[in-house]
C-alpha cells in the first residue's frame, strides 16, 4: 500500500466505519439510559424539577469555591485541557471543514499560531493530569485500565496532529493518515468508555438538579 | 562536440563566457541548497566533466516530460549543457528512425557499457507487452536490456517514477514504474506531471558534478523534493490567518487567499514548484489560481477529487450519520426493551418480606 492509498483508505472506508460506530454507539448508550425509566414519584412536587435541572447543568460547570480550594490543580488542569480540546477540535480551519461536510454549516477559524499554541498547552495539561494521577495515591487507587486508555486515545490525536502540522516526522501523507487514524480510534472508543461523559454529563447534572428541585431543596 | 572534449571546452566553443558559466554554477548551487563555497567546486567539476552518454527511453507517456525539458522559451546555459551531453538515443528528438535509431542505441550501449546514464519517461506495461512496443521490442525487454549496462537510471516524470496516469485505477495495461522492475541499479526519481525543466537539468548537473544526489524515501532528490509545496507557498500566510478562497470566483480567490478549501494538495506534495516556479520563473499553478494537484506524489490520479479539501472524509458522511442514527435508534430500543424485561422479571422474582415472615422468624 502506497502513502496515498493509505491516506485514501483512512479518509474513506475507515472514516465511514468510525463514524457509524460512534454515532450509533452514542444513540444506543443514551437510549439505554433514558428508556430504562424511573419509577413515578408519587410525592407531591415542591418545586420545579426542570428549572432546577437546567440550573444545575450551568452551576455544576462553574467550580465551587471550596472544591476549588481542595483540588485547585485537578480543576485548573481539567479546565485547561477541556477548553484546549474545544479550540483545537472546533476552531482549526481543516477541522471545521469536516464539520461543514457533515452539517453544511461553517464558522470562522482561529489563526494557526493560536491553535498551535493551544495544542501545546493542552498536551502539557494532559501530561500534568497523567503524572498527578500516577503520583496521587487516591487517584492512582481509583484508576483502572480504562482511565489510562481514555487518556491515551485523547492524547494521540493531539500529538500526531502536532507532528503532522510541523512535519516533525515525514512523509506528510502518512503522518496525516496516522493523525486521522488516531481520531478514528477515539471515535470508536468514545461511546463505550468513560469518554462518554461528554454527552452523559448533561443528563446526570440535569437529574441531580431535578430530584432536588422536585423536593424543593437546593441542589 | 568531440567525444573527448570536456564540458568547459564545449561551452566556451558555444560562446558561453566564464561569467555566464559561473552564474549558472552559482544558480545551481543555490537551487540545490548548497553553500556558496561549493560554487568553485561545481565549476571545476563541470569544466572537467567528460560528456556522458545518455540514452533516453520513452514508454507509456504523453511526451509532456520531453516537452517540459525542450520548450524553454529562451536559450539557457542549462539547455547548452544538455546539448553537450551525448544524447545518443531519444526517439522523439532524434532524426534517425526505425532500424537506424535502434542501431544507434545498441551501439551506444555497447560502447559506453557501465558508464551511460539511462533516462526513462513513461510507465512499463507488464500485463500484455503488446500495449507498448518500440521497433517490435516490448518496453520491459528494452528497459531490462538498457538498465543492465547503465551507471544510473533517472526516472523522469510520475509515470516512470511511480506508474503515473497509466497506472491509475483500473490500470488496464498493468503499468508499473521503473523501480518496480529494477532493484539492482541506483535510480533517481524525478516525478511531476511533468517535472520542472530546471529540476531535470539540476539532477543531471548534480550527477555530472557530485554523482548521485541525496534522495528521500521515494527516491527523489532532496535538493528539489525536500520541502512541501505548502511550506514554501507564497499563499501560506493566508492559510495561517484562516483566510481561504471558498470558490474560484469569490472575493478570497480574487485576493489570492489560500486554496486549501478548494482541494489544494500542497500540504502532502513535495516538489520545487513554489520556489523554482515554471516558464523561466514566471509562476506556478497556485500562483495562477488553481490548487496543487499533487502530481509529484505516487497515485496522485487516484487520490480522490482534485477539488475536495485534504482534511475531509471521502465518503458521504451525512448519509452515513443518518444511517448510523437509524441503526442506533433501533438497536437502542431493542436493548432497552431487553433491559426492561430483565428488570420486570427480577421484580417478579423478588420475594417481599412481610411482617408475618418476620414474626415467624422471631417465634422460632
Amino acid at each position: 500500500m502506497t502513502e496515498t492509498e493509505f491516506l485514501q483508505w483512512v479518509r474513506g472506508p475507515l472514516f465511514d466505519i468510525a463514524t457509524i460506530i460512534m454515532v450509533a454507539g452514542i444513540i444506543v448508550r443514551i437510549l439505554q439510559i433514558l428508556l430504562l425509566g424511573r419509577k413515578r414519584n408519587l410525592a407531591e412536587a415542591k418545586g420545579s424539577a426542570a428549572a432546577a435541572g437546567l440550573r444545575t447543568i450551568i452551576t455544576r460547570s462553574v467550580p465551587d469555591r471550596n472544591t476549588y480550594r481542595r483540588s485547585a490543580f485537578t480543576l485548573t488542569t481539567g479546565y485547561v485541557f477541556h477548553i484546549g480540546l474545544f479550540v483545537v477540535i472546533f476552531l482549526f480551519a481543516p477541522h471545521i471543514l469536516v464539520f461543514q461536510d457533515l452539517l453544511n454549516i461553517s464558522w470562522p477559524a482561529l489563526s494557526t499560531p493560536v491553535v498551535d499554541a493551544t495544542s501545546v498547552i493542552t498536551m502539557l495539561a494532559l501530561i500534568a493530569v497523567l503524572i498527578h494521577r500516577l503520583i496521587d495515591p487516591v487517584k492512582r487507587f481509583l484508576s483502572g485500565f480504562q482511565d489510562y486508555l481514555a487518556w491515551l486515545v485523547t492524547f494521540l490525536p493531539l500529538i500526531t496532529g502536532y507532528i503532522a502540522f510541523h512535519r516533525l516526522a515525514p512523509p506528510a501523507p502518512t503522518m496525516i493518515a496516522i493523525h486521522i487514524l488516531s481520531v478514528e480510534l477515539l471515535m470508536v472508543l468514545f461511546p463505550f468508555t468513560k469518554l462518554a461523559h461528554a454527552f452523559t454529563l448533561f443528563i446526570s447534572r440535569w437529574y441531580n438538579g431535578a430530584i432536588s428541585g422536585y423536593r424543593g431543596v437546593r441542589s | 562536440m568531440k567525444k573527448d572534449q570536456t564540458l568547459g571546452e564545449a561551452l566556451r566553443l558555444k560562446g558561453i563566457s566564464r561569467r555566464g558559466f559561473l552564474k549558472f554554477c552559482a544558480a545551481t548551487a543555490s537551487m540545490m541548497a548548497l553553500p556558496p563555497a561549493m560554487v568553485p567546486a561545481i565549476a571545476e567539476a563541470l569544466e572537467k566533466a567528460r560528456k556522458p552518454s545518455v540514452i533516453w527511453l520513452s514508454f507509456q507517456e504523453c511526451t509532456g516530460c520531453t516537452e517540459s525539458l525542450t520548450r524553454s522559451s529562451t536559450s539557457t546555459v542549462e539547455e547548452l549543457i544538455f546539448d553537450t551531453i551525448s544524447l545518443d538515443y531519444h526517439h522523439t528528438l532524434q532524426a534517425a528512425s526505425g532500424t537506424g535509431a535502434e542501431d544507434a542505441r545498441e551501439a551506444s550501449m555497447k560502447e559506453n557499457r557501465g558508464k551511460y546514464v539511462l533516462i526513462v519517461d513513461g510507465s512499463i506495461p507488464i500485463s500484455n507487452p503488446g500495449y507498448s512496443t518500440i521497433a517490435g521490442i516490448s518496453n520491459e525487454d528494452m528497459l531490462m536490456e538498457a538498465a543492465e549496462g547503465a551507471a544510473a537510471i533517472v526516472a523522469i516524470g510520475s509515470c516512470a517514477a511511480f506508474g503515473g496516469i497509466p497506472q491509475a485505477r483500473p490500470n488496464p495495461t498493468g503499468a508499473v514504474s521503473v523501480s518496480d522492475l529494477i532493484k539492482d541499479k541506483p535510480i533517481v526519481n524525478v516525478p511531476g506531471c511533468p517535472p520542472i525543466p530546471v529540476v531535470i537539468t539540476g539532477v543531471l548537473t548534480h550527477f555530472l558534478t557530485f554523482g548521485l544526489p541525496e534522495l528521500d524515501h521515494l527516491g527523489r532528490p532532496l535538493a528539489f523534493y525536500g520541502n512541501s509545496i505548502h511550506d514554501r507557498c507564497y499563499r501560506r500566510p493566508f492559510y495561517d490567518k484562516g483566510l481561504f478562497a471558498e470558490t474560484f470566483d469569490d472575493e478570497g480567490a480574487r485576493k489570492g487567499w489560500c486554496l486549501y478549501k478548494l482541494g489544494c494538495k500542497g500540504p502532502t506534495t513535495y516538489n520545487a514548484c513554489a520556489t523554482t516556479k515554471w516558464n523561466d520563473g514566471t509562476s506556478f499553478p497556485i500562483e495562477a489560481g488553481h490548487p496543487c494537484l499533487g502530481c509529484s506524489e505516487p497515485d496522485f490520479w487516484d487520490a480522490g477529487s482534485f477539488y475536495q479539501a485534504l482534511s475531509t472524509p471521502t465518503g458521504d458522511i451525512t448519509r452515513n450519520t443518518l444511517y448510523a442514527a437509524g441503526a442506533g435508534v433501533a438497536a437502542g430500543a431493542a436493548i432497552a426493551a431487553v433491559n426492561r424485561k430483565h428488570r420486570s422479571s427480577a421484580e417478579k422474582r423478588h420475594e417481599k418480606v412481610t411482617i408475618d415472615d418476620l414474626e415467624k422468624e422471631s417465634k422460632s
